[in-house]
């Protein structure tokens, strides 16, 4: 049976929110609940770790495009790690990479964070 | 004589999101079964998945009770998959294909399975009779 879990990591002022499993028109609503919790929590600046994502379809990513705005207008972001290639090859046909920033590892998309930090100081 | 048979699969799942997982082994497996390569694999699931989600949506309007049919042929190098239901007609051909530039731009939200079935298939075919049977086909090459 697909399932889907969420996990949050907080380091500093930045959040990770690690994604495991599948993610349908069933278990969408658990992701956006993820997001809804970090807006709750006055969380902006997110990255998404998709290691152990097998699959997303449109549901799921209709859940980025919701939640994008308001990350980024209380000076946050979304910014999407680790995808893998049949994963990112469905971000990549809707044109998401126009519109979100997405890096190879966790470690890259925490130090684009850092890195814009470090010049806004 | 024996007719020339061509594998031929087929599945009845309940009209709930919670039956997406099992339309997705369904093609998997027998996708695998007839050699489909991993990258045709992954794009049959997806677009059927997505075809399923909107019969869920339009056909039945979340009523969870309802059936929906999955045939699945191979034949001659492409592989036809069929989703079948008894709910309101949705005809895919009668929704605009989106400028993704500007759905992107404007943030919307739903509509993009569309998209994607029709991006990652080779074909797709819609019909409805007056008794209310709605055949959607997705029609893909995998050699």
């Amino acid at each position: 049976m697909a399932e889907f879990q969420t996990s949050i990591q907080d380091i500093d002022d930045l959040t990770i929110i690690h994604l495991n499993g599948y993610i349908d028109a069933h278990t969408y609503p658990m992701l956006e609940e993820a997001f809804t919790n970090q807006v709750e929590r006055s969380r902006y600046k997110l990255v998404v770790d998709f290691t152990n994502i097998k699959y997303i379809n449109s549901a799921g990513l209709g859940v980025f495009m919701a939640f994008i705005e308001t990350m980024r207008g209380n000076a946050g972001d979304i910014k999407l790690a680790a995808m893998q290639p049949n994963v990112f090859n469905i971000f990549d046909l809707l044109g998401f990479p126009l519109l979100y920033e997405i890096f190879p590892t966790v470690e890259e998309a925490i130090q684009k964070f850092t890195n814009n930090n470090e010049a806004a100081s | 004589m024996k007719e020339l048979e061509y594998p031929k699969y087929d599945l009845v799942v309940k009209s709930s999101t919670s039956q997406l997982a099992a339309i997705r082994s369904f093609i998997q497996v027998h996708a695998e079964e007839n050699n489909v390569k991993p990258q045709v694999i992954e794009a049959l699931i997806l677009a059927a998945d997505e075809a399923a989600t909107n019969i869920v949506k339009h056909a039945y309007h979340q009523k969870t009770d309802q059936d929906i049919l999955v045939d699945m042929l191979f034949k001659d190098g492409e592989c036809t998959i069929t989703l079948t239901d008894y709910g309101d007609p949705f005809d895919p051909s009668l929704v605009p294909q989106p400028d993704m530039q500007e759905y992107l731009k404007q943030r919307r939200v739903g509509g993009l399975g569309l998209y994607l079935i029709r991006t990652l298939m080779d074909g797709l075919e819609y019909e409805s009779n007056r008794k209310n049977l709605n055949k959607l086909t997705l029609r893909k090459r995998f050699v």
